[in-house]
């Protein structure tokens, strides 16, 4: 962190909270051929925390999401969630199976583009109910109501639950996607460009329903996007990465007031 | 890094604080202050003159971690330790903040879309209150600042300027924090609310809270002041004029 | 016939019908398909003298079990006589010098297409199932390395999905034939186009049961003794066909599965779709003693 070293406080950490990580990931490095799309980043969220990424295009920011829902392995690095079954193991030292099983569980996502987060072809609430069912769920009654409570609690409109995302806008499609993710209360929820792609009313929304959400339930989210705006509105602590390096990470409001490092200098400055 | 312990009412000892900004794309640097050495005691109220840009503003948000101290200590004390806010965890500062350390500003920082009455309950519902009983307290607080019952359910983005620094100020005072800190939480409020503010402060500080600020009326908490903390521009001119384009 | 006169070397073709390869990558793959049970194995699939999609997975597999003390049954939806059924059996006949039989107690092999027999099945009877769809998954995953990966993950969400929304849409499950199956706790197959009516039958069977699909060249077993178990949600139990309650028109006996035969007036005439299982019933009632074994449904009800 080259701003760090610029400073002249010896940037210890006192640890004086209880706060013990959700999510750790330490040393992540991928390359993709001779790109190097990771160098070794770390990363940690706590719990019920919104952690916001930032970043320019190829900045590895959605590299590192894809890391989080263990679709991809890194050449090094670890991973650790904090969950009663897998406390001390790297999870990416699980097999295909135990990572479906994991993410099935644990982890919930919500993609920019919802074909690629539901079942264009089934209903709405098949599509939360799908989630439950990969988790054992087998009585029908519960699957319902819990795909029903799901998706109000995403503030769609349960009366159109039997409705394909096909026939929806692409706002509703966002929320049945994130009434998939949270159908079974993850440890973790993913946002990777959730807003990214619809008009800025409905935008805002969205966020307004991932923030209460987030308020109620407490949910912790990592959240992925190249859009300032959305991150100020959203996170708690921000990540700035630039070239598969963390360049900057702190508070939210220290980030945007009193970015340090010259890339996230730049950024703020170039939003407002 | 070793400090000698302060006596056991000390909230906060800033120790040779210096903050100053590193404007890396016009490769010149801001001061602010420097080398600040002062103690917050519980219960106390200390006011910051200074003129325009002597850094009292800048001060404040460097307490809370807005933004990050370029040198120095900011020791805040508690049952358990010390802990130096200028270099804590970026996590512990966020439980602080949620549990302790409150800052009040004349902006409204809460969300849009969200009703007035649950933006003032929502410290009380974090902290572990029923729903329902956090709502009426809000609203108490909202009526007490003078904001009309019929804008307690409308989305504070739509009020007025100062209607929205009511609902801020209803937020900020509604749960007593160990520390608060002020910048100019009156400037652009009515006499009544300005009333009701420096009563709550008042009821505050009796309550132990320690409290430091900036006030554009500073005659308003005149009775609440015990100490005053002046601070003066610091004009260094050596980095600033060597601007390589 | 013995199997040295069937295997001169002037004779037209193998025993059999099959090359010996065949046969042996055949048994091979039964063998294979026994070991996993529910779990499609690929094989080459021969030409036989008959088009895909008329059975040919079938003959296959009949024809690799085949010997000369063979007895071999063919139904065709129930019925020894239709004209597939005739043929398929008479073929074996001449090219293995098997028996032909209709009797289903008397059979060592029994080829069918849609039926499991309604007299239960011995452990010494072989009951190979004509597949034209292997896949249970290709309504919802088109792409067949996928749907194979997803075999691989056990990941049958999307079948559940679908019976889900059966039930959302209908009110209740609309699955009539292939109806998914958990086999032995870990592969679901479809069980060719039986009826619900059949799949209780292959649960914990003493005999073995082989799926082969010609065309699609996937082989899959049930061994026996195995559990077979319909993909049901808690709280909406499976269903077998309301046909607890029909009384064949022309045996009088009630209580098992049957073809529906409309009538000029609207009406229905209902018949045992186990032809064997008719005709034993109908010549006992005119004084012959034929033995009917045990089966599956009692009354009605299989509990």
């Amino acid at each position: 962190m080259g701003a760090a070293d610029q400073n002249t406080i010896t940037r210890q950490k006192p640890r004086l909270m209880l706060a013990e990580p959700m999510l750790t990931m330490r040393g992540i490095v991928r390359n993709f051929g001779d790109v190097q799309a990771l160098r070794g980043v770390d990363v940690t969220v706590y719990p019920g925390e919104v952690l916001g990424i930032v970043g320019e295009s190829g900045s590895g920011k959605s590299t590192l999401l894809r890391m989080m829902n263990l679709e991809d392995t890194p050449e090094a690095g670890s991973y650790h969630l904090s969950l009663p079954d897998h406390q001390d193991s790297n999870l990416f030292s699980l097999d295909r199976f135990q990572r479906r099983m994991l993410r099935a569980r644990h982890i919930g996502i919500v993609y920019q583009n919802p074909h690629i987060g539901l079942l264009m072809g089934h209903t709405s609430s098949g599509n939360v109910a799908e989630r439950l069912l990969v988790a054992g769920n087998r009585n029908f009654a519960e699957l319902r109501e819990r795909a029903r409570l799901s998706l109000a609690a995403s503030e769609f409109p349960v009366e159109r639950m039997d409705a394909t995302p096909r026939e929806l806008s692409g706002g509703m499609q966002q929320r049945v996607q994130l009434a998939k993710a949270i159908a079974l209360e993850p440890a973790v929820l993913l946002l990777d460009e959730p807003t990214t792609g619809l008009d800025v009313s409905v935008q805002a929304l969205v966020l307004d329903t991932l923030k209460r959400l987030q308020r109620d339930r407490a949910i912790t989210m990592v959240l992925v996007s190249h859009d300032l705006g959305v991150i100020r509105t959203m996170a708690d602590r921000v990540v700035v990465m630039r070239r598969g390096e963390v360049v900057e990470q702190g508070l939210a409001d220290q980030i945007f007031q009193d970015p340090q490092h010259p890339y996230t200098q730049q950024l703020v400055h170039a939003k407002l | 890094m070793t400090k000698n312990m302060p006596a056991a009412e000390t909230v906060l000892s800033v120790q040779g604080l210096s903050k100053q900004f590193e404007m890396h794309h016009l490769k010149r640097t801001l001061y602010a202050f420097d080398n600040l050495d002062f103690d917050l005691r519980k219960g106390e109220f200390i006011l910051l003159k200074g003129e325009n840009g002597a850094g009292k503003s800048t001060l404040l948000r460097t307490l809370y971690r807005s933004y990050l101290p370029r040198a120095g200590h900011v020791w805040y004390h508690t049952a358990e330790g010390m802990i130096d806010l200028a270099c804590a965890a970026d996590v512990d500062i966020a439980v602080l903040r949620q549990r302790e350390i409150g800052f009040v500003t004349q902006f409204l920082n809460a969300r849009p879309r969200v009703a007035a009455d649950e933006i003032v309950a929502e410290p009380l519902r974090l902290a572990g209150t029923p729903h329902a009983d956090a709502l009426v307290e809000a609203r108490r607080w909202l009526s007490a600042f003078g904001v009309k019952k019929q804008l307690w359910a409308a989305y504070p983005s739509t009020f007025s300027g100062g209607e929205q620094q009511k609902v801020n100020l209803a937020r900020a005072l509604i749960l007593p924090q160990r520390l608060l800190l002020l910048d100019e939480p009156t400037a652009s409020l009515d006499r009544d609310a300005r009333k009701a503010l420096v009563d709550r402060l008042a009821e505050l500080k009796e309550a132990g809270v320690a409290m430091i600020g900036v006030f554009h009326h500073p005659e308003d908490v005149e009775h609440l002041i015990d100490r005053e903390l002046h601070l003066k521009a610091i004009k260094i001119e050596d980095e600033a004029d060597h601007v390589v384009e | 016939m013995s199997l040295k006169d069937l295997t001169k070397p002037w004779t037209a073709f193998n025993y059999g019908f099959l090359d010996e390869s065949a046969k042996r990558e055949l048994r091979r793959k039964m063998l294979k398909a026994i070991a996993i049970p529910g779990y499609q194995v690929p094989y080459a699939s021969r030409e036989v003298p008959m088009a895909r999609g008329w059975g040919t997975g079938g003959l296959q597999v009949t024809l690799t079990l085949l010997k000369p003390d063979a007895v071999v049954k063919v139904i065709d939806q129930g019925a020894d006589d239709s004209v597939n059924a005739v043929s398929i059996r008479k073929f074996f006949n001449r090219v293995g010098g098997s028996a032909e039989t209709e009797d289903t107690s008397q059979a060592t092999i029994i080829q069918s297409r849609h039926r499991v027999p309604e007299e239960k099945l011995r452990a010494d009877q072989v009951l190979v199932l004509q597949v034209p769809n292997p896949e249970p998954l290709r309504p919802v995953q088109p792409d067949m390395s996928i749907a194979r990966e997803m075999h691989g993950d056990a990941d049958y969400g999307q079948l559940w999905l679908v019976l889900y929304e059966q039930l959302v849409k209908s009110g209740r499950i609309m699955q009539g034939t292939e109806y998914p199956s958990l086999v032995n706790g870990r592969y679901v197959i479809t069980p060719s186009p039986i009826p619900r009516w059949d799949v209780k039958k292959l649960h914990q069977a003493e005999h073995l049961t082989f799926l082969s699909a010609g065309r699609e060249k996937r082989i899959y077993a049930i061994p026996p003794f195995t559990n077979v178990e319909p993909l049901v949600f808690d709280d909406v139990p499976y269903r077998v066909e309301d046909h607890q309650d029909k009384t064949c028109y022309r045996t009088d006996v009630t209580g098992f599965f049957m073809n529906e035969l409309p009538q000029e007036d609207g009406s229905s005439l209902y018949e045992l779709s186990d032809s064997n299982f008719g005709i034993k019933h109908l010549k006992n009632s005119q004084g012959e003693t034929l033995t009917i074994g045990e089966t599956w449904y009692k009354n009605g009800r299989m509990d």
